[in-house]
């Protein structure tokens, strides 16, 4: 019974691993988009540029009034961008007897640049499709506007104490109360539709189908970074409407998140490498140290017994000098006395 | 303790330069907080980060990187003849970062959040956040390492011994620290692939800070090591002295080796993303001057001052490899970055801009002055001598 138990366990924290967490932003799974997740579909064969989306955009955001009013299409030719006080821009492009109109807004990722890359999560994808911005936590470092592909948020510069990011919302308010956003419901020439991501897909390609002739064969936004959900039908290449042509199908967290990736690997090897070195070098100097005293002892010892040999040769030396001046004054003396003899018998 | 300073030597043409200068930052610095960032620089919604991010944060961090380069070198690497270099380096480092965070304060929209990273809601998916982490970790590490020189001022015996006695734990947490924040310097910039020029953007970009830090921390103790025994010479003891020559010597040999290592790994980085064609534009012959005029050259010139032990080379060729540092950070936040914008909209640094950066490193060169003039930096305190 113990055993059947201990493999129970054992099982259920294996799937427990299986199951696992859910894919975070910097994960390395494709995010789809919600399912229910809303966009925008821009069609610049329908955009006639009377920026009437331009000035309900102000109206319901409660933007301050720009200088010259919104009929003045003369500020069209000039290239404008989003501003703070500015969520959403029409600029005119092509040749000037067939001019292009396009929308500039933000782009409502399916994986946010801005949402990645903020360090207090003051972005986020919401469910409606909408990318929403927390001006409560925001600590104005900008770095979202350095990661936005498309160039989109703002920022009010000029407000010393609680300045903000700004940046179109989709109309996020509007939404949650069933209404359209702003620009979508006034535009005249139905070049705004709104709806479920998925079926403006659908309907982007149904339209590229029956006009083949009026239309490029490419839905930018469908996969640019993954994916927006603010997407774009066009008549003429989009470089021409101003648009980045090379940003690839990359999300934007994809990125990042190899490199960080590494962040768990330097802090789990780099204090045991070091660690490591460090005791190897401690015990260099440790052996060093060792042997340099086994050395000089050995070298005194040598030292010790070097004398101590000299010191005995010495006394042998000075012991057989000894003996033999004692030999010799013997036989000097025995010598004497033998010629002392001789001189007597004589 | 102050009464020993000469007037006459107070009014020096280098101390009237600091002190207008910081006059006109602090004048800066107010109309800052009250007109807010459109007020003194040229920042605009193409290019949100200009010169206080591009020098004072990226050169200000690399450039501070002296500190854990030198403390490692000593304290784990077992390279116990550059000893006295440690303080001096760990000062650098604790003043840089510090100055880092102050100059932050200037960019940043509402300062008064900084810590919101960590204590409201954390952001974990960004390269910024750990940044930040290790930023104000690191300056803690920092501030331990060196505080023994102000406990020992002080006269504080037992802190001082209980600072002390962490310096190897404080050391490698150092290296970790460092590590990932200088390559997370570089990694800010992973994001944006469509904004940064091919041949500066690279999935090493990190790899690539990281590194050249280690030579800009080498090179930034040799260089501030020559500058100190020019004017601090008076302060520095015989161990200071003698081991001095042995410090550039050795940090030479090192910054040769790191930077060639440097060299090759941008030229796999171009090979890696076959940006080769790019090197016949202009953009190129651009990145072929940081390449070889300031990565190239100063590896080979720090390799010839060793060989021939050309103290006076390898000094000078420290500086030369400092200039390199700040030339590759502000091609990758500044030059390079928004490369595709027409010219109108590209960003160049309003006079107010340099001049606030002017101040905060006169700032900082001030209370560096101050410190090693009052504390033990150069020299040892005669009553911890041998306590190390």
């Amino acid at each position: 019974m113990l055993r059947r138990k201990f493999l129970g366990l054992l099982g259920t924290a294996g799937a427990g691993l299986a199951v696992g967490t859910p894919a975070h932003a910097a994960g390395n799974k494709h995010f789809e988009g919600y399912p229910e997740g809303n966009g925008v579909l821009f069609d610049a064969t329908r955009c006639i540029g009377c920026r009437k989306c331009e000035a309900a955009c102000q109206k319901v955001n409660e933007l301050p009034v720009p200088e010259k009013p919104f009929d003045d299409l003369t500020v069209l030719e000039t290239r404008r961008r989003t501003d703070d006080a500015t969520f959403t821009v029409v600029n005119k492009y092509g040749k000037p007897d067939h001019p292009v109109f396009r929308k500039a807004q933000c782009n409502h990722c399916l994986e946010p640049a801005c949402a990645s890359a903020c360090f207090v999560k003051a972005f986020e994808k919401s469910p409606t499709g909408a990318v929403v911005y927390d001006p409560t936590v925001c600590v104005g470092c900008r770095y979202c506007m350095i990661a936005c592909p498309f160039e989109v948020p703002t920022y009010e510069y000029d407000d010393p104490i609680t300045p903000r990011v700004r940046k179109c919302t989709m109309c996020q308010p509007r939404l949650l109360e069933g209404k359209l956003p702003g620009c979508v419901e006034s535009c005249p020439k139905e070049a705004l539709t709104f709806g479920r991501r998925a079926d403006l897909i659908k309907i982007a390609r149904k339209r590229i189908e029956s006009r083949p002739d009026r239309y490029l064969d490419h839905i930018y936004g469908e996969n640019e970074m993954g994916g927006t959900s603010w997407m774009y039908l066009s008549g003429v290449p989009f470089k021409t409407l101003g648009m980045k042509e090379h940003l690839g199908v990359t999300p934007a967290p994809q990125f990042t998140s190899g490199a960080l990736a590494a962040v768990p690997a330097v802090v789990g090897l780099w204090p045991v490498l070091l660690t490591g070195v460090y005791a190897m070098n401690k015990r260099k100097v440790k052996i060093a140290e060792q042997e340099k005293r086994e050395a000089v002892s050995a070298a005194v010892k040598k030292a010790e017994q070097e004398a101590a040999d000299k010191l005995a040769a010495a006394m042998d030396k000075a012991e057989k000098d000894k003996t033999s001046s004692i030999e010799r004054e013997v036989a000097k003396a025995l010598k004497e006395a033998a010629e002392a003899q001789d001189k007597e018998n004589s | 303790m102050f009464a020993g300073i000469d007037k006459r030597k107070l009014y020096t043409p280098f101390n009237i330069a600091s002190g207008i200068i910081l006059i006109i930052g602090a004048v800066l610095t107010v109309l800052r907080f009250t007109g807010g960032l459109s007020m003194v620089t040229n920042l605009d919604d193409n290019n949100p980060w200009g010169l206080w991010i591009g020098f004072d944060l990226l050169c200000g961090v690399a450039l501070a990187a002296g500190g854990y380069v030198t403390s490692s070198a000593v304290y784990i690497f077992g390279m116990k003849k550059y000893h006295s270099a440690v303080r001096p380096a760990i000062l650098t480092g604790f003043l840089g970062y510090s100055f880092v965070v102050f100059a932050l304060m200037y960019d940043l929209g509402r300062p008064y959040r900084l810590p919101y990273p960590f204590v409201v809601q954390a952001g974990p998916t960004s390269f910024l956040f750990e940044v930040g982490l290790c930023v104000a970790l690191y300056l803690t590490v920092l501030f331990i390492e060196f505080s023994p020189a102000a406990w020992e001022f002080m006269g504080w015996k037992k802190i001082r011994k209980i600072a002390h006695s962490l310096t190897i734990p404080l050391t490698i947490f150092g290296v970790v620290l460092s590590t990932l924040h200088q390559s997370s310097l570089g990694g800010l910039y992973l994001i944006a692939p469509s904004k940064l020029h091919p041949l500066w953007y690279s999935a090493y970009l990190p790899l690539f800070f990281f590194v050249s830090s280690i030579v800009a921390g080498l090179s930034m103790v040799m260089f501030e090591g020559s500058l100190a025994h020019k004017y601090y010479h008076d302060k520095m003891d015989r161990t200071h002295l003698n081991e001095a020559s042995e410090v550039v010597l050795g940090f030479g040999k090192a910054a040769a080796l790191v930077l060639s290592g440097y060299f090759v790994m941008k030229v796999i980085g171009i090979a890696v993303d076959n940006n080769w064609h790019y090197l016949a534009t202009g953009w190129g012959a651009w990145f072929l001057v940081e390449l070889i005029g300031f990565v190239a050259l100063p590896a080979l010139a720090f390799a010839i001052g060793v060989r021939e032990k050309n103290r006076k080379l390898i000094q000078r060729t420290a500086a030369w490899a400092v200039l390199g540092i700040v030339v590759n950070r502000l091609n990758v936040s500044l030059i390079a970055f928004n490369w595709q914008l027409p010219a109108a909209d590209r960003y160049f640094p309003s006079w107010m801009e340099i001049m606030t950066s002017l101040f905060i490193v006169t700032l900082g060169v001030t209370v560096y002055r101050l410190i090693v003039t009052f504390l033990p930096i150069l020299h040892e305190h005669p009553e911890y001598k041998d306590s190390h």
